[in-house]
């Protein structure tokens, strides 16, 4: 686990750059991680989905799957993967400060 | 006189019950198991099937068989939970009332859920390995198989025995060498993760099994169709892998009758607290197994580490007491790596797969996280400890507890 200083905050963060710290997240902070992984601007659709994300993960204690931002969540499949492109769930983790979606290895 | 009444009569509902009824007062707690029919199959089984390892008879017996006497078998299939009122109604129209309730109906392949997978190939080309019917069509597909690409097909998470998948394709790298036809095989391993391995330490130490066997692995796919004409699977962002046999993991969905209960989740999963089982919605509710919706992965060995920790809470919570065991999602695999080797994963909650020897620190005799041969007995093995040992509720002399000695610590980052 080490520190790192994202938009001027050190943050926990994980061997793949993942903040740890749940209530570490905020939206400046957001901003600079989704340009790490190649989203220039955050706009309300992006808002709209890291903030069911976190929701979902508070309620839950797990990170919702692509298929429950979808159904769970409302938001088009196709259009996450606009949103987030080529790895929507790992993009779309990352960004909203939740732990990526993981299997047993 | 008060009532446990336990749906599904698998793997969970039978080591409960194995356990619970010699600790319960046969004048004070009466019991029932609910299942539909009287086979209780042993599902790691399924994996062999395809390779004719095992047949048929390896993976089925007489579910009465298995439940204890002083525990009442009713044959029958729940229509509705209805937990305001605790009672259970049958599709024959039987009313179960009960004081405390189990939940254990497990989980199970969805194939209709992904567009075009019922199509003109379902069971010629395009296969599955979760049921045993499927296992045994997909033996027939891989006997005639002569070469082209075989493609193993994850649809979404959470899946029961997570690394069942990645086993099968060891075990078809290994077969069709055998055969002498595996430079004719094009393997592809297609998961919707970010990649076959997701956990640090356990990708840094089997991430070459998949390369040395030459197979190759497409991530983040998520798919929208099987296109039974053209023989591809098609995601969302219209990448399309073609296959001339494809053995997909369709999405799993827990049992349809508990939709609408007020109990789950959007896949039909129990919403438990992680640590006892017991309902976040109501106290006298509990779910075992695969039907719960805990954060782990969703196989045998999560179900009977936490039943351990389940046994002693609900003693207490029988007396009215609080419940002061906690499950810690412990659970351990042997994973299948092909040519009578195999791995073992041993992990909690918190703590990933790690290397090491299990269950005796430094001695083993099973090696975490790396392949060997008596890793592979000890999945062989198994079969016999599930049939005789697990589901009659004795012990195995492992703790419920995940232990940190026998592991090694190693910096990821």
């Amino acid at each position: 686990m080490t520190i790192a200083t994202i938009a001027g905050q050190n943050v926990h963060v994980n061997e793949e750059g993942f903040l740890t710290e749940f209530g570490e997240w905020n939206e400046s902070i957001a901003a600079e991680l989704a340009k790490d992984v190649g989203i220039d601007e955050l706009t309300s659709d992006h808002l709209a989905v890291l903030r069911f994300l976190r929701e979902d993960y508070q309620s839950n204690g797990e990170t919702p799957t692509l298929r429950r931002v979808s159904t769970v969540g409302g938001f088009d499949t196709k259009r996450l993967f606009q949103l987030f492109p080529k790895k929507p769930a790992k993009k779309m983790s990352y960004v909203a400060g939740v732990p990526k979606p993981v299997g047993c290895v | 006189m008060k009532h446990l009444l336990v749906l599904g009569g698998g793997s969970a509902g039978t080591m409960v019950v194995a356990k619970l009824r010699p600790r319960l007062d046969p004048d004070e707690w009466r019991i029932t198991v609910v299942d539909q029919d009287d086979e209780h199959h042993y599902q790691p089984g399924y994996l062999f099937i395809p390779f004719g390892t095992y047949r048929r008879e390896d993976a089925v017996k007489r579910r009465s068989r298995f439940i204890p006497d002083g525990v009442e078998l009713v044959f029958g299939k729940p229509a509705k939970v209805e937990p305001e009122a605790n009672r259970v109604r049958l599709e024959d129209g039987q009313v179960l009332a009960y004081d405390q309730l189990i939940i254990a109906t497990g989980t199970s392949p969805r194939p209709e859920e992904t567009e075009g997978t019922l199509g003109s190939e379902w069971r010629k080309s395009v296969h599955e390995f979760y049921t045993l019917e499927g296992a045994l069509a997909l033996k027939g597909a891989i006997d005639r198989f002569e070469g082209g690409r075989f493609v193993v097909h994850i649809t979404e998470m959470p899946i029961k025995c997570p690394v069942a998948p990645l086993e099968l394709a060891f075990l078809a790298d290994a077969h069709f060498r055998e055969r002498g036809i595996r430079d004719l095989v094009e393997l592809v391993y297609v998961t919707p993760l970010d990649g076959a391995f997701t956990k640090p330490v356990a990708a840094a130490h089997l991430g070459h099994l998949l390369a040395e066997r030459g197979i190759a692995v497409e991530t983040d796919f998520m798919i929208e169709r099987i296109d039974a004409e053209a023989k591809a699977i098609v995601s969302y962002d219209e990448r399309e892998i073609p296959f001339d046999l494809l053995v997909t993991v369709p999405l799993n969905k827990g049992a349809d009758f508990l939709a609408g209960s007020g109990l789950v989740d959007h896949l039909n999963y129990v919403q438990v607290d992680k640590h006892t089982g017991q309902s976040r919605h109501y106290p006298n509710v509990f779910a075992l197994g695969d039907a719960a919706d805990l954060p782990t992965s969703k196989a045998g060995a999560t179900a009977h580490y936490s039943i351990d920790v389940f046994t002693e809470n609900f003693q207490q919570h029988a007396r009215g007491l609080p419940m002061t065991h906690a499950y810690d999602g412990h659970a351990n695999c042997f994973v299948e790596s092909g040519n009578g080797k195999g791995l073992l994963l041993d992990f909690n909650y918190d703590t990933q797969p790690l290397p090491g020897r299990y269950p005796l620190p430094g001695v083993g005799p099973f090696a975490l996280l790396e392949e060997s041969e008596l890793n592979h007995a000890g999945k062989l093995m198994f079969k016999w400890a599930y049939w005789h040992v697990l589901l009659r509720g004795r012990e195995l002399p492992l703790p419920a507890d995940m232990s940190m000695a026998g592991k090694v610590l190693e910096a990821t980052s």
